[in-house]
């Protein structure tokens, strides 16, 4: 091939792979100069999946609808966060103008790549004041470095499941507040058979279904990242409290081990086999939904829930948990953006809407109008997480540039250390550290 | 005149002729040029182009050299356990999967009696679906429950912790793939039902035992069959991604709800392969870049492996073709 003809072949295939790979981009910001008042169709995105969960949605887009006539919702379910990545990155006229997402480890890439549309300016001008709807927590695990492109739509909260019958038979009277008289009860709770157990008080191991790192750590109260964003886990004493309370409870209840064969035993988390149905363990924590999966799988079970005990030196935080929930916000390509508040407004703060899709999910509401709404239905059972979800104290993981890899950086030194196979823990959550700053460096 | 007109008018012609077959042979092999420009070069380049890249899926990429190179060599955490983990299927459980695969041909072959019974049972588990195979195999191993550990515990012997225990959740993926070999096997026993039958007479003749018949004569005859396993097999287990996953999602009992982070490798990243990184770095961690560079190092990797095998192994060619 002649010289000139090498040196264009090869700057046509450059350019064409240059512009292909920056085609692969895409979220623009929204003009926001829709018209409400005219016939709009706005697409919906949403995860839910089970015919209860996506009648209750449709009943509340419905009722959109019927209040908004000018706007008509086009509704997909099933959706996850995959997919979600993929239409956003695409855009285009089938990508969705109103997008939830079931997790909130994504926020902070949401935000701070704008695919999300900053929602400031659109609730200014609703006069929606975000502070006096929403818990704080909840605000928090919606944006990302003060920019807030996601809203909560309703609300997950993690506190104590305890088996009434066997509290009866241990001679425990009332749930444990503080973490001492947790670890005195587990280990009343605790019959052992053989090499096994007949029951657990409680499963410690991080792979024990909700035992994990970041919900243990919750009733510490731990900050994560310090005021200039670098990771602070060795030096936050809530986070190595936490990995020293969770290995001597491990060690108190039999060993790593053990507990790790006897979980093998388990049934599925979210099946009628769960270890707290079948009795096998006596303690567990876990988020609202388990009061639905009882009352489905074993509605005789007689079982009552309280906040997950705290640290004795802060028992007067008794009351808080591990706040997560589904996030709701806008398409930054999206042409309708004004639209797509209107319904992304009502799911969130219209109280009826939060309400009875709270009613039919079994999830908490979002929002502080929800949580005291005399049409919710509440049980005993269910009060306890409404009342985690309203205190102050409780809190969660905050949101980072690449998802939630410094959770599970974190919970990799949980199971080394539970396993025994750290020698200093200090040491390792100084390299765990490192290593988390790297990773969002990395992406920043 | 004529004479001196016609040597170019002759040329011409040649010319316009070899022009004309080019661009036939071109016209032939459009379909596959279109397809793996495609599917191939058009993939190959971008990845190339975005592993110097930084990007995030969402907004415009930007050049940053080779950071993403030592990002991926150096500092992330995943990169050498799942190189080491890769390496190690690739050695034992193509190995074991080529000697168990060659084994059932050969057997079945020597069956007389239910052949077709013996080979729908060895070939059906090939069929199966492999979350469903997959999620079967922990069932069946579970240290807690699992009828395996009842059995060899039932006759005193140590129990593993198979899916559970990071020195023996490779081991159980090696034996789910042993139950999956139906593949190998049919290819297999198609070879060896190919080798003259004249030379094994030849040989007998020459009081040539069962090993010495093996050694001189089925494995010459069927060794671009065994490369061919070989290869494919290396190609595969540098993509496999599903079992260990599975595997290690349901070992861990931590499932997730859809879009949550999950921990990959269960347990102590013992299960962790190459395929795994790239879903990790480009979908969960939003770096698009490094995902790329493992790619990369994925494909160099499976280019090497075939190109030694292929050397080693005289390519394609049986014995007698060589």
């Amino acid at each position: 091939m002649p010289r000139v003809h090498r040196t264009a072949v090869v700057a046509a295939a450059a350019t064409v792979v240059a512009l292909l790979g920056s085609a692969c981009t895409g979220g623009s910001a929204g003009s926001a100069k829709d018209d409400v008042t005219q016939p709009v169709t706005i697409t919906f995105w949403h995860g839910w999946s089970a015919p209860s969960e996506t009648k209750a949605i449709n009943a509340n887009v419905a009722a959109f609808m019927a209040k908004n006539p000018s706007i008509k919702v086009k509704v997909v379910g099933n959706i996850d966060d995959d997919k979600i990545n993929q239409a956003l990155r695409a855009g285009g006229a089938n990508a969705p103008d109103v997008v939830s997402s079931f997790t909130t480890d994504n926020v902070g890439k949401f935000c701070s790549s704008n695919v999300f549309t900053d929602l400031k300016p659109f609730l200014d001008k609703s006069g929606v004041d975000v502070e006096k709807t929403f818990p704080k927590p909840l605000l928090e695990y919606t944006q990302f470095e003060g920019k807030r492109c996601t809203l909560p739509l309703l609300n997950d909260a993690y506190g104590l499941y305890y088996n009434k019958l066997a509290f009866a038979a241990a001679g425990i009277t009332a749930p444990p507040k503080t973490l001492s008289e947790f670890e005195a009860d587990a280990v009343k709770l605790t019959r052992t058979k053989g090499e096994s157990y007949s029951q657990l008080g409680f499963m410690p191991n991080f792979h024990g279904y909700e035992s994990t790192f970041g919900h243990f750590a919750a009733q510490w109260g731990p900050s994560y990242f310090d005021a200039q964003g670098k990771s602070n886990a060795a030096t936050d004493p809530a986070i190595t409290a936490m990995l020293d309370w969770q290995k001597n409870l491990v060690a108190k209840l039999g060993g790593f081990a053990k507990l790790e064969k006897y979980r093998s035993t388990f049934g599925d988390e979210f099946g009628p086999k769960n270890p707290f149905h079948t009795g096998q363990v006596a303690m567990a924590i876990d988020g609202e939904w388990r009061n639905a999966m009882i009352a489905e799988s074993v509605p005789n079970l007689d079982y009552g829930t309280a906040p997950f005990p705290v640290p004795d030196d802060q028992a007067d935080t008794y009351g808080r948990g591990y706040l997560s929930g589904t996030i709701i916000g806008i398409a930054s390509g999206s042409k309708k953006q004004n639209a797509a508040l209107e319904l992304t407004k009502y799911l969130t703060t219209d109280t009826d809407a939060v309400v009875s899709f709270a009613n039919a999910i079994k999830n908490v509401p979002s929002t502080y109008d929800g949580l005291k709404s005399p049409k919710l239905d509440v049980t005993p059972q269910f009060k306890t997480f409404l009342d985690i979800s309203a205190n102050p104290d409780s809190n969660t993981t905050p949101a980072t540039a690449n998802g939630g890899a410094f959770q599970l950086t974190l919970q990799d030194v949980g199971y080394l250390n539970e396993a025994g196979k750290v020698a200093d823990l200090r040491t390792a959550l100084a390299k765990a550290d490192q290593q988390i700053d790297k990773d969002i460096e990395k992406v920043k | 005149m004529t004479t001196r007109n016609a040597v170019p008018a002759t040329s011409y012609t040649l010319q316009k002729r070899r022009r004309r077959d080019g661009l036939r042979t071109v016209a032939f092999l459009s379909p596959w040029l279109v397809g793996a420009g495609l599917f191939f070069g058009y993939p190959l380049a971008a990845t190339v182009y975005f592993s110097f890249m930084k990007y995030d899926g969402f907004t415009p990429p930007t050049w940053n050299g080779l950071d993403n190179w030592t990002y991926v060599f150096t500092d992330y955490p995943f990169f050498w356990p799942a190189m080491r983990n890769t390496l190690w299927l690739v050695v034992v459980m193509v190995t074991a999967r080529v000697v168990f695969g060659l084994g059932i041909g050969l057997l079945i072959t020597k069956v007389k009696l239910g052949a077709g019974w013996f080979r729908t049972a060895f070939y059906l588990p090939y069929l199966a679906p492999p979350v469903a195979a997959t999620l079967a195999f922990v069932f069946l191993l579970n240290p807690g429950t699992g009828p395996v550990n009842h059995l060899v515990g039932s006759v005193g012997l140590p129990q593993p912790g198979w899916f559970n225990d990071p020195a023996w959740s490779k081991p159980a993926l090696t034996l789910l793939a042993l139950w999956g070999v139906g593949d190998l096997m049919v290819i297999f026993m198609a070879s060896l039902l190919d080798v003259p039958k004249e030379q094994y007479e030849a040989a007998e003749l020459d009081h040539a035992g069962p090993w010495q018949r093996f050694r001189f004569i089925t494995l010459p005859n069927i060794s671009p069959i065994v490369l061919f396993a070989v290869v494919t097999g290396v190609i595969q287990t540098m993509q496999y991604y599903t079992q260990p996953l599975v595997a290690a999602k349901v070992a861990s009992g931590v499932i997730g709800r859809p879009g949550q982070s999950f921990e990959p490798g269960y347990p102590e990243k013992s299960t962790l392969t190459l395929p795994h990184l790239v879903y990790n770095l480009g979908f969960q961690r939003f770096d698009t870049g490094s995902a790329c560079v493992v790619a990369l190092v994925l494909f160099g990797l499976a280019m090497a492996f075939t190109a030694v095998l292929m050397r080693r192994g005289s390519g394609f060619l049986s014995a007698e073709e060589r």
